[in-house]
């Protein structure tokens, strides 16, 4: 379990996070929502320990990453993966590569070995037969399959995706979204996910925050999401025909004389 | 306000720095990665290097007997000049001025390119330190292969020299040999060695340094990448400046 207290970030004296509580659990899929700018990717990068918060706490399992030193920090990072927006995988290793990465630098396997466990997670994201082929040869949505079996190549407790779904048609974006639901039961994982696509939060979204301007403004689950009153979430909801359409549908359908 | 930003990067630099100067997570990975830096940035540069110093040192021999005119002067002075020229200007500040744009344009766009690609983020999120993982390769590499380079490059501008001499009626090919046996000091190639070794280090730290901490997109990439190349000039010949004065006076 992850736990989110009063976080505060700045920059250039601009505060991007103001006091952000949150609880992030075990064996869920929890997403983080909200707008383009709201600073969904700054609490991100926040939890990760890429950016420093001025004020908070983070916990991991209780741990609070802000009061750790670089050793404790480092074996923190042992246990995160994370699926960037843009995949980040290394242009110069194959994928076969890619996902004994981790392995390679963390793990005391033999080669076999590593390369045993790299094929399992290959073909765990469904990508049998890619092994050789790097980074420029595959699709946006077979690069995401491969981030994913690299983030979860030393079975983490935690793993951080931002923007899964960026850049992907909806069939595939529903396909990964299946994988990181799946992944995350199979593993117990703490999964976060950072997400603007309305397709995933309800596909996927068992526990939901809402960030907006960098305030948390909601928090709940996909079946309580449009029973929300909370007017900004519900015109990021709302913000696109096909759900304004559902709105007016699902209004039609309760009238009282329907 | 320029000193300011000036001091700021100087700071910023000698952090980075240290980040890179720490152990390897995993020796065997620094070893892997260091061969494969030697291949791609000194063996790959073979080929350029002779090319440049043939052509550098042809076109020295020719100048050298255009300035060297009186019959007062010995005609072997011409192939005395041109080794003194070469061994101590050319093979070590000249040719790392060009391996700047090279190797150095080429350190700066790979780097950057891993950090606008959220690649070095990958990195640190594993835990890795990325400064030491993608630059101590690079720059251990680039000090301990530059020394060879500027021997070709030694070996290769007096053949051009001496390619001029057989192919032209300058001056006679056992004069020029002559000239270039002449009064040989030994420690002008030490001296060459040596600055060679504090400019490989200033070309792949600079250039690191300006990818690693690339902002924005392609196109910052690009920016970053000239201008690794415009300071690592300039700190080159300033390199150039105070090292003659330490070694030759």
């Amino acid at each position: 379990m992850i736990e989110v207290k009063n976080l505060v970030k700045s920059f250039d004296g601009k505060t991007v996070l103001h006091g952000i509580n949150a609880t992030f659990y075990d064996g869920k899929t929890n997403l983080i929502i909200g707008q383009s700018g709201s600073g969904k990717t700054v609490l991100m990068k926040s939890i990760v320990g890429l950016l420093h918060p001025e004020e908070g706490e983070i916990l991991f399992d209780g741990r609070d990453i802000m009061k750790m030193n670089g050793s404790k920090m480092k074996q923190i990072r042992k246990e995160l993966g994370m699926l960037f927006q843009g995949s980040a995988l290394f242009d110069s290793e194959t994928v076969l590569g890619n996902v004994m990465f981790p392995l390679k630098m963390f793990s005391s396997m033999t080669f076999a070995e590593m390369k045993d466990r790299a094929e399992f997670c290959i073909e765990r994201v469904n990508l049998k037969g890619a092994d050789d082929k790097y980074p420029a040869e595959l699709s946006g949505g077979m690069q995401k399959r491969v981030a994913i079996a690299r983030a979860i190549a030393l079975n983490p407790k935690y793993l951080f995706c931002d923007e899964p779904n960026s850049g992907l048609d909806p069939k595939t974006s529903i396909l990964i979204d299946e994988l990181l639901s799946d992944i995350t039961k199979e593993y117990d994982i703490t999964t976060i996910i950072n997400t603007h696509d309305m397709n995933s939060v309800l596909g996927i979204g068992e526990n939901i925050v809402f960030v907006n301007k960098g305030y948390n403004e909601w928090v709940g689950n996909k079946d309580e999401i449009f029973d929300s009153d909370n007017e900004n979430l519900n015109n990021f909801i709302f913000a696109t025909n096909l759900f304004q359409h559902v709105k007016d549908y699902m209004r039609e359908k309760h009238k009282p004389n329907a | 306000m320029i000193l300011k930003s000036s001091l700021q990067s100087f700071g910023q630099y000698c952090i980075f720095m240290w980040k890179v100067f720490s152990l390897p997570d995993k020796w065997k990975e620094f070893f892997k990665r260091y061969i494969n830096e030697i291949s791609k940035l000194g063996i790959d540069s073979i080929p350029l290097v002779i090319i440049i110093s043939l052509f550098i040192g042809a076109v020295c021999c020719i100048q050298m007997k255009l300035n060297v005119q009186s019959p007062l002067i010995p005609r072997y002075s011409i192939g005395l000049a041109t080794r003194e020229v070469i061994l101590l200007e050319f093979t070590s500040s000249i040719l790392c001025l060009i391996l700047a744009g090279k190797v150095g344009s080429n350190i700066a766009s790979e780097i950057g390119t891993m950090r606008v690609t959220e690649q070095i983020d990958a990195l640190d999120i594993m835990g890795i330190n990325s400064a030491n993982f993608l630059v101590l390769p690079k720059v251990v590499a680039m000090v301990t292969f530059i020394p060879f380079l500027v021997i070709i490059s030694m070996c290769t501008s007096l053949y051009g020299g001496y390619l001029v001499t057989v192919f032209t009626n300058i001056v006679s090919s056992s004069t020029y040999i002559y000239g270039i046996q002449t009064k040989f000091v030994e420690w002008y190639v030490w001296y060459g060695l040596i600055k060679s070794l504090f400019f490989a280090f200033v070309i792949s730290s600079v250039a690191s340094y300006f990818g690693y901490y690339v902002k924005g997109g392609a196109l910052q990439v690009g920016k970053a990448s000239t201008n690794s190349v415009v300071m690592s000039s300039i700190l080159i010949l300033m390199l150039d400046v105070i090292l003659t004065k330490v070694m030759l006076q």
